[in-house]
């Protein structure tokens, strides 16, 4: 169920001729009882998905505005069992696909069964693990496979053919394709290669491709999502929810419309 | 036994390869660098020549008749690595990893320090070598090791302090990770431990094993036989498995691995991973791990600056597991004491990190026969450390004897 929940939600925007946008937001930043009532403002605010940070303490693919935001959650006692808890709480109610990212060490530290088993019953449809690569896949696909949850894979702009074609053949959920060679964080540009990269990945993707890491204004929405099916966004959403700007972050989502 | 890693990079259910995928193809390409210049006979003559002219290998095995006598025990030998060219045996894997730099035409070097001795170590290859290098180090380590600081930059190295998490060598290696992630096409990581994703505990482990064979050839030289047990600290683990390794066949030699008890184990102020940890994943690999119940990795406590790291390389891990060297840790206090002892019996000051292998001595020299031989790896020398020890001697008020 979980998995064809995101499944759907990218059918329904690609058939209303639209763009997906998928904003991320760190669990546990600005209080876990905020939580849900954050993803259900971004779900209002026209999100097609959205990605949840688990904090992590070495989170090695983040940029600052991340770090951070794990370090505050992590302050505030953020766990992966409370965060679980309360997304269970609006599983019925919620009409919006959520998709976990964290690192592989709180996911194996849980159990990696039971952790599927527990994001399967918080209506999870999907997991991004940025440390785990194609040759490590092993340690968790079965248990996910079991409870249908996507192992959405991150393609990197340094990834040989062959790396790229193995990843767009197992994509599901959606293929993450990295847009810079570095970690999350606000970028001001990108290199000229992008577009006919993502092109490319569209091509021979089983799923959908959203282009994430450094993207941070309507402009770079909109430049990205013309050559692929939408694009995440993290530090930017990240920064504007802790700095209270609601109305930023509206504008970018709308800004996958235009 | 000696086969490990497969070829996957793992050690029984240990090792692997946990980075984002920008970094695999890297790695992969590194993986390869090192399997030709393994085989290539001018790569290892050049290996041979840095060592010998350059670092001052072989090092000596030294027996230390004063200590053997003090502790009453076995007979002492160590191995001398605190006399290699910047006082440790950091040197041997940086010069073997930035000869592989060249080898895959790259210019530029990143690497973590906590101590700052392996900083050192590559801010002096990459002068030798004509490598542009770049070294993150912990606020909190820039602060306690401020003239070695001043040393790598003196040898044109650029030294990043990392304001991130507790400013210790933890967040140094996330730093130049995320920094490799970013400058991957023209920068090759020179990974100081035999820790990080494969085949970095494989490569480490192999620069580093000079240590256990020179040793080997030089104990049966001096006694006719293999030694009965040998110590090695482990912070990372890299100057105890490259000690060990080449002994890891030989059943009848005990090997004890001496991990940073810091303040006391009960007290959860050390930096005992094998000790008191758990399996888990950090900086590329899955091994033994100081982390909490929700998988969130634990700052490490110790006097030494360089055992002070969360995590432990695979290979011992595999080896904890497989009941084939034993591993303890000694606290501060114990090594201080260690220092002290060295110093007096012998007219060595050992580095604070192979102090701790000292300290273990002492602890063994009532279980083992006087006729046994004892092996200790001296991994370097204290003057890094001199103020570090005045500090706590004077703090402490451990008496003058
Ligand atoms: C002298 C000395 N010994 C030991 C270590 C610990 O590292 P490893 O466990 O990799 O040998 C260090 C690290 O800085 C060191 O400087």
């Amino acid at each position: 169920m979980s998995k064809a929940m995101l499944d759907n939600a990218f059918q329904t925007v690609s058939e209303a001729g639209e763009k997906a946008f998928v904003p991320y937001i760190m669990a546990g930043d600005g209080g876990l009882e905020s939580l849900n009532e954050r993803i259900r403002f971004l779900a209002d605010s026209g999100a097609t998905a959205i990605e949840l940070g688990l904090p992590f303490s070495d989170p090695v693919a983040d940029g600052p505005t991340i770090q951070a935001a794990g370090i505050r959650a992590l302050e505030a006692g953020t766990t992966v069992q409370a965060v679980l808890d309360e997304v269970a709480k609006e599983r019925a109610s919620r009409n919006v696909p959520l998709v976990i990212m964290t690192y592989l060490n709180p996911v194996f530290a849980y159990g990696v069964e039971a952790f599927a088993s527990a994001c399967a019953a918080a209506g999870i449809s999907g997991l991004i693990l940025p440390d785990l690569p194609l040759e490590e896949e092993g340690l968790v696909v079965e248990a996910l496979k079991k409870y249908e949850i996507a192992l959405i894979r991150l393609v990197a702009l340094t990834s040989t053919p062959e790396r790229i074609r193995a990843l767009a053949e197992r994509a599901e959920g959606f293929l993450y394709a990295v847009t810079v060679a570095g970690t999350t964080g606000e970028r001001a540009t990108f290199v000229d290669q992008l577009g006919t990269h993502l092109q490319e990945l569209k091509e021979i993707s089983k799923a959908p491709v959203l282009a994430g890491f450094g993207v941070s204004t309507p402009e770079h929405v909109k430049e990205l999502s013309q050559y692929c099916d939408g694009v995440v966004v993290g530090s930017k959403i990240v920064d504007a929810l802790h700095q209270g700007d609601r109305q930023q972050v509206k504008d970018l989502i709308m800004s996958r419309k235009q | 036994m000696a086969i490990y890693p497969t070829e996957t990079g793992h050690y029984g259910n240990f090792g692997g390869r946990f980075v984002p995928e920008t970094l695999m193809p890297a790695i992969l390409e590194l993986e390869k660098a090192f399997k030709e210049a393994k085989e290539d006979p001018a790569f290892q003559e050049e290996m041979r020549y840095y060592l010998k002219q350059y670092v001052g290998r072989e090092t000596p095995l030294y027996y230390a008749e004063r200590l053997s006598a003090y502790l009453g025990g076995p007979k002492i030998y160590l191995k001398r690595e605190d006399l290699n060219h910047t006082g440790a045996h950091k040197i041997n894997n940086t010069i073997g990893q930035a000869l592989l730099t060249q080898r895959m035409g790259k210019k530029k070097v990143v690497a973590e320090t906590g101590a700052g001795q392996h900083g050192v170590a590559t801010a002096t290859v990459s002068a030798l070598l004509g490598l542009e290098c770049i070294i993150f180090m912990g606020k909190e380590d820039v602060r306690r090791q401020a003239l070695n600081v001043y040393r790598m930059e003196l040898l044109g190295a650029q030294v990043v302090s990392v304001d991130q998490g507790n400013g210790t060598l933890k967040d140094a290696v996330n730093e130049a990770m995320r920094y490799w992630t970013a400058n991957v096409e023209d920068t090759h990581y020179i990974f100081g431990t035999a820790a990080g994703p494969h085949p970095f505990p494989q490569i480490v482990r192999d620069f580093q094993r000079i240590i256990g064979d020179e040793t080997r050839k030089q104990i049966i030289e001096a006694e006719g036989k293999l030694p009965e047990a040998i110590v090695a600290c482990v912070g990372g683990g890299s100057n105890a498995i490259g000690m060990f390794y080449p002994f890891v066949d030989d059943r009848d030699v005990k090997m004890y691995g001496v991990e940073a008890g810091g303040m006391g184990l009960p007290t959860g102020k050390h930096a005992a991973s094998l000790t008191e940890g758990k399996a888990g994943i950090l900086h590329g690999s899955l091994s033994y791990l100081l982390q909490n119940n929700d998988g969130q990795v634990q700052e490490a406590h110790s006097i030494s600056a360089g055992l002070d790291y969360p995590g432990v390389g695979p290979e011992h891990s595999y080896l904890k597991d497989a009941g084939r060297v034993a591993y303890d840790a000694v606290t501060d206090e114990e090594a201080l004491e260690a220092v002290r002892l060295l110093s007096r019996t012998e007219g060595i000051i050992p580095a604070l990190e192979s102090a701790h292998a000292v300290a273990y001595c002492k602890r063994l020299a009532p279980v083992m026969d006087k006729e046994d031989v004892l092996v200790v790896c001296l991994s370097g020398r204290g003057d890094k450390d001199v103020n570090t020890i005045r500090e706590a001697h004077e703090t402490g008020g451990d008496s003058d004897e």
